[in-house]
């Protein structure tokens, strides 16, 4: 399943900020986001995840497609490691975490409560929520923040396994993954205000 | 969905999880009520219904703002919006998952309660019948409330501010339910409207929660 | 011509700013007319006196406390359906008014109550109706206060719109099934089509229609504020935008 993605524009609280962004992302591929902070490479992501509408263009090959990996973990602190996959996994109609699990070196905490591991872990756990959701498009940003150089290295090479499955994954780093991967420059795509008399129903 | 009721139910039983203090909560409201207005045992069993419902209301209100807000917080509601749950059964479930936190254990509390404030014995039937046809209503538009504040800090007190409202016919026909059934008066009425009001609130409510929800995570 | 091109802001404010004057103008006349005839040129009646005569702010303030709801729900449909920001601009202006409306029509009930019934306050159906009404729009308002996207408030007090209507409603119901039950059909109602004498009901109508004017009026003054207040917002947020 090819992800389509045609003249898409984005807004963050009402206004834009980027615009005209085109990309298509067939399986075995990453494309990697790149930008400065705050141009919208979130936005970006959570809109084609289908958090939010866009404010114009299309997005093709997203429905029941892609598994979404935010800031945030979603981890349950007073659950243990296990648990918080077990439930991910079931939530996405799946089970058997023991793959997610050896991938990103848990399981000798696999019984330990969410809320006890380090930030790191804590980041690798949430990494391993995208296995057990079995989604073909990975969608992921910044999903090495606090990660150690090994561990940078495990999650490489998780990426590389799901794209030799025939996955693939937008993911917006400012790391080398050592991927081979395309490179989308968002800053090229930053919204231009628009014309200061349209005075219209969007007040912008 | 079955995965993410138990989840709520162990997450709301382990530590910090906040089972019982709704009942707690409950248990004090009802404690200082003779502190206020008197030890006089017939004014009490005369107030009795009217101030368990409130005290039901009231507890149920309080445990709302955890209700989405820690989902929230850590990200997890983000994730289940892009799971392949629809939001409308998220907010079923979670609306269930605090009925059995919370309703639950006041309808089965109140009759004790209502021993504290002398209720008449045939009242005792009809409390728990009402609180346990009333309180579903209760949670479904409470979640409706979560969902609306959400987004915002400190947005307990909103919560409550808007919730209150929505509260008022489901209060009034409850409360008469169990005032009637303690003064051994027909009760039809107002319980099959309570009913009403319950299962109209189930079937429709979710879809508004959602909405709600899905403008609030954009 | 379609009736939706005045969703366009500056269409909006250009036609409300020439038609405004002339609302403001009518209003005041109506009122005051209405007031004058009403307090001087009325008989007393001979059971309430001269009390009867704050009839003449009660009914239209109240009439307009609900009918501002009203607005506001239709508003907010219009915000749902088409997305006009104008439309819901014009609901969150309304909201305010009707507050004060309500306020209006709580406070000359309790004077005329007193008198009458001897208390300032009943719990009788009616009255508290206005009372939940009343916290429906402090909700509202306060759901508006409180969220800085103007889109996300927008579609959130919609929702609280339509979904409060319904409450609101059933909280109608819920009241006078409450009270009939307290007071065995023993009721304080006013009930206006048989109080109300043919010499009262003219002036009384002049005021009701003095008061949908006032209303009007306040309405469009108020949606243009926001208006520019929103375009104010939308000019600071360009700025960030270039910077």
């Amino acid at each position: 399943m090819t992800l389509i993605v045609t003249d898409l524009s984005v807004a963050r609280g009402g206004i834009p900020v980027l615009e005209g962004v085109s990309f298509a992302l067939e399986p075995g591929r990453a494309l990697i986001l790149r930008g400065p902070n705050g141009i919208g490479k979130t936005t970006l992501l959570r809109t084609v995840a289908g958090l939010q509408p866009p404010l114009k263009g299309r997005i093709a090959g997203a429905e029941d497609q892609i598994a979404y990996a935010a800031h945030s973990d979603g981890l349950k602190p007073t659950l243990t490691v296990a648990e918080n996959l077990t439930f991910w996994a079931s939530v996405f109609g799946r089970s058997g975490i023991e793959q997610a699990l050896d991938s990103f070196d848990l399981q000798s905490l696999r019984d330990r409560h969410a809320g006890a591991l380090s930030a790191g872990q804590k980041r690798r756990l949430g990494l391993s929520r995208m296995l057990v959701t079995d989604r073909p498009v990975w969608i992921m940003d910044e999903p090495t923040v606090s990660l150690d150089a090994n561990s940078v290295a495990m999650f490489a090479a998780a990426i590389r396994r799901h794209l030799e499955q025939g996955g693939s994954a937008l993911i917006a780093t400012h790391i080398d993954l050592g991927l081979e991967a395309e490179v989308l420059d968002t800053g090229p795509h930053k919204a231009k205000p628009p014309e200061i008399d349209d005075f219209d129903g969007g007040f912008l | 969905m079955i995965a993410l009721l138990l989840r709520d139910l162990k997450l709301a039983l382990r530590a910090g999880g906040g089972f019982g203090l709704g009942l707690a909560f409950f248990l004090i409201v009802t404690v200082m009520v003779p502190f206020s207005v008197g030890p006089q045992s017939e004014l009490l069993s005369r107030i009795a219904p009217g101030v368990l419902w409130l005290g039901a209301l009231l507890a149920c209100l309080l445990s709302l703002d955890r209700l989405l807000a820690l989902d929230w917080e850590d990200g997890s509601l983000d994730l289940l919006a892009t799971a392949p749950l629809p939001l409308e059964s998220i907010v079923t479930i979670k609306a269930l998952a605090h009925w059995i936190t919370t309703g639950l254990p006041l309808v089965l509390a109140a009759p004790v309660l209502g021993v504290l404030l002398n209720l008449p014995a045939p009242g005792f039937l009809w409390l728990v019948i009402s609180l346990l046809l009333g309180t579903p209503a209760l949670s479904v538009i409470g979640t409706f409330g979560a969902a609306l504040t959400v987004g915002l800090k400190r947005g307990g007190l909103l919560m409550s501010l808007l919730v209150m409202p929505l509260y008022v016919p489901t209060l009034i026909f409850g409360s008469e339910v169990a005032r009637r059934g303690a003064e051994d008066m027909a009760v039809q009425t107002p319980l099959l409207l309570l009913a009403g009001i319950s299962a109209a609130s189930i079937a429709l409510l979710p879809f508004a929660s959602a909405a709600v929800l899905r403008v609030n995570l954009r | 011509m379609s009736i939706w091109e005045y969703a366009n802001p500056k269409k909006f404010l250009t036609t409300s700013e020439k038609v405004m004057p002339a609302l403001w103008v009518s209003s005041a006349v109506l009122i005051s007319a209405g007031l004058i005839w009403g307090f001087f040129f009325t008989p007393d009646d001979y059971r309430q006196g001269s009390t009867v005569k704050i009839i003449f702010l009660h009914v239209p303030s109240a009439l307009m406390a609900i009918n501002a709801w009203f607005m506001m729900l239709v508003a907010s449909l219009v915000w749902v359906i088409r997305r006009h920001h104008v439309s819901a601009l014009a609901a969150r202006a309304a909201a305010p008014i009707g507050v004060v409306m309500t306020v209006i029509a709580l406070i000359t009930g309790a004077f005329w109550g007193q008198p009458m019934w001897g208390t300032w306050w009943a719990w009788d159906p009616r009255l508290t109706s206005f009372l939940v009404l009343f916290l429906f729009y402090l909700g509202y308002i306060a759901l508006w206060e409180a969220i800085d996207n103007p889109d996300t408030a927008a579609d959130l007090t919609s929702i609280l719109c339509l979904v409060g209507s319904v409450f609101a409603v059933l909280s109608r119901y819920a009241v006078n099934f409450w009270n009939q039950g307290l007071h065995q059909g023993a009721s304080l109602s006013l009930d206006e089509k048989e109080n109300v004498h043919d010499a009262f009901s003219s002036p009384l109508y002049v005021c009701m229609a003095g008061f949908a004017l006032l209303f009007l009026a306040l309405v469009l003054y108020r949606t243009g504020t926001e208006i520019r207040a929103r375009r104010i917002k939308a000019l600071m947020a360009r700025e960030r935008l270039e910077a």
